[in-house]
């Protein structure tokens, strides 16, 4: 399954300044897997912590969450809270 | 009933009531223990050498007379904390923060520990160790920290973000945006474009507790810390690996919290206690002072920040622009970058970019503060709002009810929002009798709102049922605000029990498994959430257990109002049987119940607040008095709503003191010149009044009980509300916070001319 995900400020410039990219993902796993294997730059900030918003809902750890078929997603930092 | 997250409607029996806090009797006889109350026999006790300097090289640390001084047992430096931190360069951060390594990078920095007999012989040591420093230039500002001559603080920093890496190293650690549409176009668009600039200082959360811990190292390598923390499992963790240890091998009690905020979810002393009692082989604590927390432990970033904004005379707003600078203290950080996402989230606005700039200066490493970066992006934010509101004649609130964000707005940091709740608060505010009051004479009124991503994460309960059916609930996040009490009527809730037949806990390292820190307003929703689960997964067992007495199938058996029930007309004659029936035959019955959940709860939802300020000002003194104050904020559902009630007052308290009077001042040595409550001032109970609340109660579909964490966005809007305030007192538009009494008097006599 194609999927876009749109990335965030910082991570654009590993992705030649695109701000989303293209790639095959049914999972959040998958999307990283293949998106450190497309992008190598990106692995330090997956290692650091990414969430990734579905649609509107933020997960930050379950990455065995799906990735529905035309679904809005997008990579953000993984904010600290206080 | 399922173990799904998903929100079932329901009638709640006990959820929603305010029954006795667990903790309060022994809070105020005295009796809870806090982290300075845990002893040991044998113990001694550890000070810090700490550098006077904000940045210099360590030539030499000579620690042989402090050695030979008697009663003192052990010294430690940065030797006897090698590094294993194995390239992690956030760890290592934390390693060279804990103890410094080749140079010291604030005032403050650790530099070597003695562990002592008593307090006074560890004093007198710590008189006999001499450090010669090479002193070298520093930058405690934000901006003056991004020229390009300002003195590098690290030569490892290469500026993270840019479209090239830099070749130079600098103090610029990261780069971020955020945004969408067409700025340009946007500001074409545009009939008033406001520009402004603000700066806000550096602030401590102010917990009255100070950082306390009990180290004990055995010499087979296994230990136990006692400690006050946000996240014992985290500091475990962290602690292991810092010193080499595996990770059970180190169990850590949390104590009581005199206060966290924030603060508390980093580790700073816990290490160097942990080095002090291995080379010892006694028990030993460490204890900071006041000033010592304010030098050396976690603050906020002082800000800079830009702002442009640019609407129509009808309202609405066409382009929105801000860059964010922070800091990070001594060392890397986002903090910008998370003032840059939430910067502009409460509003719909199709041309919008917001710009991070993160840097190091040299200042304690800073730590969270109740929605962290976020109260700093939103007071910039809201009075420029407030100013373009007024640009155009048009009510301030009026402008930001029609520009809010809502369900299908394309966030101004990327995704689009599902349901949300800024809506509904601006809606209260204006219908909130408050808005309607008249002012006395000097007094001005603000509104400000603001946003904050909650969070759940990895959580772990377990649930025991005691033979006489009382239950006890044993948690792995920390009591910051409430959550044992709430637990406890999650747990009464779901099991059909009395609320006081529930007790909760909070279990050290060796008894759960992991949990994460308790922050992002995550204690309750995550925990209480994982309890439901626990409940529902100790009910099964109670009616299996049931089914066996009876000698039933299972799945004749309901669970209603804390009872086991047969069903169907067959059994007419079984009679209900209770918790404590079906625990006290437990042993007959395949022996004891309990009941666990490990989860992760994803997917809290994003969080808004809208708070209104009153504030009477003397023209002559520049003194303000915050005459009324209302936070309006949505809770999902409250489970315990004087807990609830109090989150909101005490990040309103805070915030106000952020805006009005607390300041960490830094003299042109680089050293703190205020590291103590007389010279920082936070507001007392004295200087408040009551503070209204009013919850909103918009389930969240993601928590079975619709809850929403609330601890942190009540300190998002105070700066702004109150600064609004104070100018529409003044007549002054205030652009640096906070407004101690010569900064208002400064704006007003240079607005005057």
């Amino acid at each position: 399954m194609t999927i876009e995900v749109h990335l965030w400020g910082a991570l654009r410039p590993m992705a030649g300044g695109a701000p989303s990219v293209l790639m095959e993902a049914t999972t959040i796993r998958e999307l990283f897997r293949v998106l450190t294997e497309k992008y190598p730059g990106m692995e330090p900030h997956v290692k650091r912590g990414v969430a990734v918003s579905i649609d509107g809902k933020i997960y930050r750890d379950q990455h065995d969450t799906s990735l529905p078929q035309d679904a809005e997603i997008y990579l953000l930092p993984r904010v600290p809270g206080g | 009933m399922p173990l799904d997250a998903s929100l079932v409607a329901r009638t709640f029996k006990v959820i929603g009531t305010r029954v006795a806090r667990p903790d309060g009797v022994d809070k105020v006889t005295g009796r809870a223990r806090y982290g300075a109350d845990h002893n040991m026999p044998g113990q001694l006790v550890a000070v810090v050498l700490r550098s006077p300097h904000a940045h210099a090289l360590i030539k030499k640390i000579d620690t042989s007379k402090a050695e030979k001084l008697a009663g003192v047992k052990a010294i430690v430096t940065s030797a006897d904390l090698p590094d294993h931190t194995n390239g992690d360069r956030s760890l290592r951060d934390i390693l060279e923060n804990c103890m410094a390594r080749k140079k010291v990078l604030y005032d403050g920095h650790a530099v070597a520990a003695i562990a002592a007999i008593d307090l006074q012989t560890a004093r007198a040591a710590l008189k006999l160790i001499k450090v010669d420093y090479q002193i070298l230039p520093h930058v405690t500002d934000v901006d003056e920290a991004l020229k390009p001559d300002a003195p590098l603080i690290h030569n490892d920093i290469f500026t993270e973000g840019l479209a090239e890496k830099p070749t130079k190293p600098s103090n610029f650690n990261k780069y971020a945006e955020y945004g969408h549409g067409d700025l340009e176009a946007g500001f074409a668009a545009a009939d008033v474009i406001i520009e402004k600039s603000y700066k806000t200082e550096q602030t401590h959360q102010g917990y009255i507790e100070p950082h306390s811990c009990l180290a004990s190292v055995s010499s087979d390598g296994s230990a136990e810390m006692w400690v006050c923390t946000q996240g014992h499992f985290v500091y475990r963790n962290q602690c292991a690996t810092l010193l080499g240890m595996d990770a059970n091998k180190l169990r850590v009690t949390a104590s009581e919290i005199g206060g966290g905020f924030g603060g508390k979810t980093h580790i700073w002393a816990e290490p160097v206690a942990l080095a002090l009692s291995r080379k010892a082989n006694r028990p030993v604590k460490l204890t900071m002072s006041r000033e010592e927390v304010f030098r050396c432990t976690g603050p906020t970033s002082s800000t800079s920040i830009d702002v442009k904004l640019g609407a129509k005379k009808d309202g609405t707003i066409t382009a929105a622009w801000a860059e964010l600078r922070y800091h990070g203290g001594a060392f890397p950080s986002s903090w910008a970058e998370f003032g840059a996402m939430t910067a502009w989230a409460c509003y719909d606005i199709k041309n919008v970019k917001s710009v991070s700039k993160d840097t190091v200066v040299n200042r304690p490493k800073t730590a969270a503060y109740r929605a962290p970066s976020a109260p700093m992006a939103a007071f910039a934010i809201e009075n420029t709002v407030d100013e373009v509101a007024k640009a155009i004649g048009m009510d301030p609130l009026d402008f930001r009810i029609m520009n809010a964000a809502k369900e299908g707005t394309r966030s101004s940091y990327g995704p689009v929002f599902g349901p949300i709740g800024i809506g509904p608060t601006l809606q209260a505010a204006k219908n909130h009798p408050h808005m309607k009051a008249p002012l006395a004479k000097n007094t001005g009124r603000g509104v400000a709102c603001g946003f904050w991503f909650n969070f759940g994460g990895q959580t772990c309960v377990d649930l025991n049922v005691a033979p006489d059916g009382t239950v006890t609930v044993a948690l792995g996040t920390i009591d910051v605000g409430g959550s044992r009490a709430a637990i406890a009527l999650a747990v009464a809730e779901e099991m059909g029990i009395p609320y006081e037949a529930v007790r909760c806990v909070v279990a050290d390292t060796s008894s759960l498994g992991h949990n994460d820190m308790t922050d992002g307003s995550r204690g309750t929703f995550s925990s209480s959430m994982a309890a439901v689960f626990a409940a529902r997964n100790a009910v099964t067992v109670m009616r299996e257990k049931a089914a066996k007495t009876w000698e039933i199938p299972v799945d004749d058996v309901i669970w209603e109002d804390g009872h086991a029930k047969a069903k169907g007309a067959s059994r007419g004659n079984l009679a209900p049987l209770s918790v404590k029936e079906i625990a006290g035959n437990a042993g007959s019955t395949g022996g004891p119940i309990a009941g666990h959940s490990e989860i992760v709860a994803d997917n809290a939802g994003v969080s808004f607040g809208t708070h209104i300020a009153d504030c009477h000002v003397d023209l002559e003194t520049g003194q303000t008095r915050i005459t009324r104050y209302t936070v309006i904020q949505d809770a999902g559902k409250a489970m315990h709503p004087s807990y609830v009630e109090g989150q909101y007052q005490g990040g309103a308290a805070q915030g106000i003191g952020w805006a009005l009077n607390e300041e960490y001042v830094y003299g042109a040595n680089g050293r703190l010149q205020n590291p103590a409550f007389l010279d920082y001032r936070i507001p007392v109970c004295s200087d408040l009044p009551m503070i209204d609340t009013q919850i909103l109660e918009i389930p969240n579909p993601h928590h079975p009980y619709g809850v929403r964490g609330v601890g942190e966005t009540p300190i998002v809007p105070p700066l702004a509300a109150v600064s609004i305030a104070v100018t529409n007192a003044t007549g002054v538009r205030m652009h640096h916070i906070p407004m101690s009494p010569p900064r208002i008097l400064k704006a007003i006599k240079t607005h005057r001319g």
